[in-house]
């Protein structure tokens, strides 16, 4: 069936703020949907309220609506605007939801819209618990035995018919919010009345735990046609009892036979045919008995999901591209293959490598939140390894997380004692595999280990194989002593030099001397999608040690972009929004613009922004090779969050040369102690303060200072481990928590500003000129990080005085600092007094928002003005104001309910909003500057 | 099992390529066409294929017998490929069901194959230089003395190997008081192909490849069915003769790659061989009588000439088409009550998409 012609207008829902269990992979799924329909020639329209989006932007859809998701906006879009269909498959369950409320409400039908690549009828039998359960069993699969309970009564009656260990699944919640395991009868419960109030319609399945089965999910794609192909199939290697969002996961499944993994596909196939009728993506998770091999459905999700993002760059098909596609009605045997844009859409996926993506966690930033994973998802974020095999791919996913770890372990922050060990793996938690090849290297037996874990004896075989491999490496004294083969065969395991350098107690750059001098190199390989059997067209790469190299490099120009890796508080999709238009921006002025970054979830790692993406770790080995390969011009580190940022020393040390402002500048900024002293030297205000590395000299520098002070370690994101302290008491205490989980940092200790107003500036800087981008006044006080502020755009309170010495201040400081792209800088303000609390010298959460509410492409014109082909004059900046616009941040908290919910200096939420209002009699801004004055009271 | 052996072994093309790895099953030598296979299940599936006789075997796959071997999970008795090579050969696996390891297969069935090359690279070689033959050896490490033996090996094109792996005496299966009596001419006849017909209430006669269409006729069949199977169906003369003669019976007759191939030939449609064939199980097939599309196991390294079936509309039907490079996927021989198909609608390994053409089959024959 061809293309619908009818369909020119078409509107996509975007899913929001980022929150746990919904994150920017719906961002990439809407930009991806949005592109794909301009291809084709209909007029895109798109409302989101999240402003650090990229289908937010002009480059991605023709009309932009920043407005909060709700019928009431939805309504004012179509009022405003010709729109034939709307597309509600992209913006994950928030979405949906939208849909749904404005469908009963018959909104679609008054504006006469069709729905598209959706069966509302299907969603709600797919979230419908016992309906979904009844469906199942009438087209003749299985599912686990259940009952659905709408009262404490009814649950308890069904706890007693299915017996312990049990699963409470609350209806109509998001990512598992509300569900877990009951052990005992004990804890049964609590969970209950926990679940029955998470559920917006009162209703939870009681459901027989599966425990120790395994866990596969497919993503499929179906057309009007009925043809139903599987793009990805996903094996879980922790099995059932855990949320996939917070699972590692391992594509392609390892240890499936074709006999399990047909049966596997004929029922998914025929699940999917049998709900409604739409044109788009689903996911299907399945649980397979080990023994038996026996299979149960677990649930569908009939839209683009977390799992699509994944299964789009782990296997090269854009799902969300071909969905958008096949919602305006072709099929896929008309559309041709993304990769090789020779060969059919229609086939399946066939991978020649594996990845392996693992969750990121947050837990630090939650105090008091349980850290047991369960059914409800807990992580922030994810990263995806690639490798030629699973030892590679799960050693490099752990160097993506950025939780400074090496690899898989073999990294000194190994845990020695076997009973603690043991504990861990019984009760799952964020560091679960760590410890798992913990055990094995003090000699836990596998079969121990996979009683407590459940996990498939095969990937304990696996990791057991690299325990192996490092008892052997430690025969060995120095790097010179390791056979060539055997030095190729721990890099094909993963390994990072660092850790090579750690098991035989050497320097880093002595592994590395030798590893080069024996011609151990990485050499780098296409995700194309059919195993090479089809030449590819586009430059997505990962690297391994092989023997035949795939990426030439051109003789152009090039500039490398660092992204931020997985998303975490305080560092999310923003950057990734930076990052996008950082390698717009290259490509603008002719130069070759290559991506580096390992987030499954964003857009920055799509195939086709980059002129060339390397899918790896941002991680110093990783990146030297590429740079040894590609020889760029440079380095582009301010868009990438502190992630980049902070490995610019390394660039600097290794004389490479970073794009804007220098190293330099970069730690100057960084540097309290020699920042301070410009600040002096400028005659810029600041607040007094002090560093030490021991708690007599906090303490003494406290009394100095003067309480309440602000303590917190030097060089964190997102006001890690920040505090403010109002007496020597409360000082000590924090300061040695800070040095017991932080050792060899150095604690600063800051004036607290009590009181006062906040305030912050996003300039650009070319050198001569200063462009402020925007001043933004937070409702909150002083004492709330930034981050989980209300930023408004422009100032509303301050006075004309404050507003002129910000601007004075910024300009002074940005020529000072010899900034050459972003900078952003921190006010405190008291008593009329300003005074300068830090300057960040990259591009900020805040960079995007105010592009957003001013309709400029700022970011496009920083990277141009850092690569120096710009000067800020070469522009015509037109901001375009209307009224006021204030950033808003959201916050995950209903998945930690024991967690103090009070904000303060260490940053929490996980996402934003942006909201624009006319003028400050607005009830949306009378509401938050109620609430600022309960923080004063506090 | 535990430490990885590291018995080296070499790869050598026929155009002179070099691969080094590691020995992987019995430690010998062996010759054959290479191909590759890029499927992601079904290892064991395929390394019995009958098809497969004579051919080095590149998986795609990045492991290779990590859920170990089963004895039910084969298509005939004995590993048919002649060699394997692949990225990662897994000792240890992991499935309750499964019987031993692959290693352990391999060494009972003294089959040679070698790991821990750059199987992408191999792959992305044949690719444009097509297939060729090669030799692969764990005890012979000397690369002159390889390309010797090499040069001995008989080139795919021309060659007769249904003979080779058919059966030698003629077999029933199924139940004898079964509703309908299939006669499958065996040119290497894959398992499940002889399953989805006794799953169908058909009683089955597996005649060897080389018997008379008389004495085949003779058994009083309701349909005929010519199978999947080895090499060149141009050097197959006696077969396309049976086939002829079957189709004049003008009962339901069926064919399988091989048999698509030989039916082709008996309508005088010719055959050629591919630079690379196809070989996986995610090939998309068109079925143009209904307009669907399917997912398909595919394993052919000779194909259809689409120009002379274009030429001849009148007496064939083009039914099937491969929607990533349009070859023949399936055809009706006008006014005769045959068709065939290039690909394996038995699957195993691969998708069940197009089981329908046994239904179909059945049909024919109730009619």
């Amino acid at each position: 069936m061809p293309k619908d012609t009818s369909i020119k207008s078409v509107l996509i829902i975007g899913s929001g703020p980022i929150i746990i269990g919904q994150a920017c992979e719906f961002d990439y799924s809407g930009s991806q949907a949005s592109r794909s329909l301009r291809e084709e020639g209909i007029e895109v329209s798109l409302i989101n309220s999240n402003p650090a989006t990229i289908m937010t932007d002009s480059v991605t859809a023709d009309h932009i609506y920043l407005l909060p998701l709700t019928v009431e906006s939805i309504v004012q879009v179509l009022e405003d605007r010709q729109i034939d269909a709307v597309l509600p498959t992209m913006g994950g369950q928030t979405a949906l939801n939208l849909a749904i409320e404005a469908g009963k409400l018959g909104v679609w039908e008054k504006y006469n819209i069709r729905l598209i690549g959706v069966d509302l009828d299907a969603i709600e039998l797919a979230e419908n618990r016992e309906a979904f359960r009844q469906h199942m069993i009438d087209i003749g699969l299985k599912v686990a035995p259940s009952y659905i309970a709408n009262s404490f009564l009814e649950g308890k009656d069904a706890a007693q018919k299915i017996g312990y260990p049990l699963v409470i699944r609350p209806s109509y919640t998001l990512g598992g919010t509300g569900g877990g395991f009951v052990h005992k009868a004990e804890e049964f419960d609590n969970a209950l009345r926990r679940g029955l109030n998470m559920s917006p319609t009162h209703e939870v399945l009681v459901e027989k735990a599966v425990l120790g089965w395994k866990e596969f999910e497919l993503e499929l794609l179906r057309d009007a046609n009925d043809n139903v192909i599987i793009i990805c199939t996903v094996e879980n290697l922790d099995p059932m009892g855990i949320h996939t969002g917070d699972s590692i996961t391992v594509a392609p499944a390892m240890t499936l036979s074709d006999t399990a993994y047909q049966q596997m596909r004929d029922e998914a196939i025929q699940a999917m045919r049998s709900l409604g009728n739409f044109a788009g993506g689903c996911n299907i998770q399945f649980s397979q008995n080990p023994e038996t091999e026996e299979l149960i459905v677990i649930e569908i999700n009939p839209r683009v999901s977390r799992s699509s993002a994944l299964a789009s760059k782990a296997t090269g098909y854009p799902i969300a591209k071909i969905a958008a596609k096949l919602a305006i009605g072709y099929t896929l045997d008309e559309l041709k293959n993304q990769i090789t844009k020779t060969t059919s859409a229609y086939f399946e996926p066939t991978l020649d490598y594996v990845i392996v993506k693992m969750p990121r966690w947050n837990f630090e930033k939650f105090h008091g939140a349980d850290h047991t994973l369960g059914l409800q998802m807990k992580s922030v974020g994810e990263v995806m390894g690639i490798g030629r095999n699973f030892q590679e791919a799960l050693q490099k996913a752990c160097q993506s997380l950025e939780n400074n770890r090496m690899g898989l372990g073999a990294d000194m922050k190994e845990w020695i004692k076997t009973s603690d060990i043991l504990e861990r793996l019984e009760k799952a938690s964020e560091d679960r595999i760590f410890r798992l090849k913990d055990a094995l290297r003090l000699g836990v037996p596998e079969k121990t280990i996979q009683k407590l874990t459940h996990i498939d004896p095969w990937f304990i075989k696996q990791i057991k194989d690299l325990v192996k491999k490092e008892q052997k490496l430690q025969r060995y004294n120095v790097a010179e002593d390791i056979p060539q083969a055997f030095f190729l065969e721990l890099k094909q395991a993963g390994y990072s030099d660092s850790q090579i350098a750690w098991l035989l107690r050497i320097d880093e750059e002595e592994v590395t001397k030798q590893r080069k001098k024996l011609g151990i190199r990485r050499t780098y390989k296409i995700v194309d999608t059919c195993a090479a059997e089809f030449e590819a067209q586009t430059p997505y790469f990962y690297s391994t040690f092989d023997y035949e190299n795939e990426s030439i490099p051109t003789d152009k120009k090039k500039i490398i972009v660092l992204g931020a890796g997985p998303n975490r508080i305080g560092q999310g999709i923003e950057f990734d929004y930076c990052c996008v238009h950082g390698l717009l921006a290259i490509k603008e002025v002719g130069y070759e613009a290559i991506m580096v970054n390992c987030n499954p979830e964003t857009v920055s790692t799509d195939f086709d922004m980059a002129d060339k993406l390397y899918f790896e770790p941002v991680f110093w080995e990783h990146l030297e090779e590429i740079l040894e390969l590609e020889k760029p011009e440079g380095v582009i580190v301010q868009l990438g969050g502190q992630t980049a940022l902070k490995l610019a020393q390394k660039f600097d040390e290794k004389g490479i040369k970073i794009i804007g402002t220098s190293y330099q500048s970069l730690d100057l900024a960084e540097d309290r102690g020699v920042f301070s002293d410009l600040l002096k030297e400028l005659d810029i205000p600041y607040p007094r303060y002090g560093a030490s590395s021991d708690a007599d000299e906090a303490l003494q520098i406290a009394n100095e200072v003067g309480y309440p002070v602000l303590v917190r370690p030097s060089y964190v994101l997102g006001g890690q481990r920040m505090r403010i302290v109002i007496n020597d008491d409360e000082l000590e205490r924090h300061v040695l928590s800070i040095f017991k989980h932080m050792p060899n940092n150095r604690v600063l200790i800051d004036q607290f500003l009590d009181r006062a107003k906040e305030a912050e500036i996003d300039a650009i800087c070319d050198g001569d000129d200063v462009h402020i981008m925007g001043i933004m006044e937070h409702i909150e006080p002083a004492g709330v990080h930034s981050g989980d502020s209300s930023a408004v755009l422009p100032t509303y309170s301050l006075s004309v005085d404050a507003v002129n010495k910000m601007v004075e201040y910024t300009h002074k400081l940005a020529k000072a600092l010899n900034i050459k792209g972003l900078i952003n800088i921190q006010f405190a303000i008291k008593d009329d007094k300003v005074y300068v609390i830090e300057a960040n010298p990259r591009a900020s959460r805040t960079t995007p928002f105010i592009a957003k509410a001013y309709k400029v492409p700022y970011l496009k014109i920083a990277t141009k003005v850092m690569m120096g082909t710009h000067k800020l004059r070469d522009f015509d900046i037109k901001p375009q104001p209307s009224g006021f616009a204030i950033k808003v941040p959201v916050f995950s908290f209903n998945k930690f309910p024991n967690v103090d919910k009070n904000l303060g200096p260490e940053m929490r939420s996980t996402g934003e909003e942006i909201r624009f209002i006319k003028d400050l009699s607005d009830p949306f801004f009378i509401e938050l500057d109620r609430q600022r004055n309960m923080y004063l009271t506090r | 099992m535990g430490e990885l052996k590291d018995a080296p072994a070499i790869l050598l093309l026929e155009d002179g390529t070099v691969f080094h790895g590691k020995a992987a099953g019995h430690i010998g030598t062996t010759t054959g066409e290479i191909c590759f296979n890029t499927g992601m299940t079904g290892y064991q599936e395929i390394f019995t294929d009958p098809s497969y006789f004579g051919q080095l075997l590149v998986t795609t796959n990045a492991h290779i017998g990590n859920y170990g071997t089963k004895r039910s999970e084969t298509e005939s008795w004995s590993i048919k490929i002649a060699g394997l090579i692949c990225k990662n050969f897994t000792w240890q696996y992991s499935r309750q069901q499964a019987d031993t390891s692959i290693q352990e297969y391999f060494d009972d069935e003294k089959l040679v194959g070698i790991s821990s090359v750059d199987t992408r690279a191999i792959v992305r070689h044949i690719r444009d230089k097509g297939a060729m033959n090669a030799i692969i050896s764990s005890e012979i490490l000397d690369v002159e003395e390889l390309k010797k033996k090499l040069a001995e090996v008989p080139s795919m094109k021309g060659l007769e190997l249904a003979s080779k792996v058919t059966t030698k005496e003629a077999f029933t299966l199924g139940n004898p008081d079964a509703k309908y009596k299939v006669a499958v001419m065996d040119y290497g006849v894959k398992q499940n192909i002889l399953n989805c017909f006794t799953e169908r209430d058909c009683y089955v006669k597996v005649f060897p490849a080389k018997t008379t269409a008389e004495e085949v006729i003779s058994w009083g069949a309701d349909g005929y069915f010519l199978s999947n199977g080895p090499g060149d169906p141009a050097a197959m003369d006696y077969a396309v003769q049976t086939a002829k003669r079957l189709m004049e019976e003008d009962k339901p007759l069926f064919g399988i790659c091989l048999g698509h191939q030989l039916l082709a030939l008996s309508v005088d449609i010719p055959t050629y061989k591919m630079h690379n064939g196809h070989r996986g199980i995610n090939h998309p097939v068109k079925n143009l009588l209904t307009g669907k599309s399917e997912i398909t196991s595919q394993n052919h390294g000779f194909g259809v000439s689409p120009e002379a079936i274009y030429a001849n509309e009148d007496k064939v039907e083009i039914t099937h088409i491969n929607l990533n490079d349009d070859t023949i996927e399936g055809i009706k021989i006008k006014g005769k009550n045959a068709f065939s198909v290039q690909y394996h609608p038995e699957a195993s390994p691969g998708p069940h998409d197009a089981r329908y053409l046994f239904d179909h089959f059945i049909n024919l024959m109730e009619n």
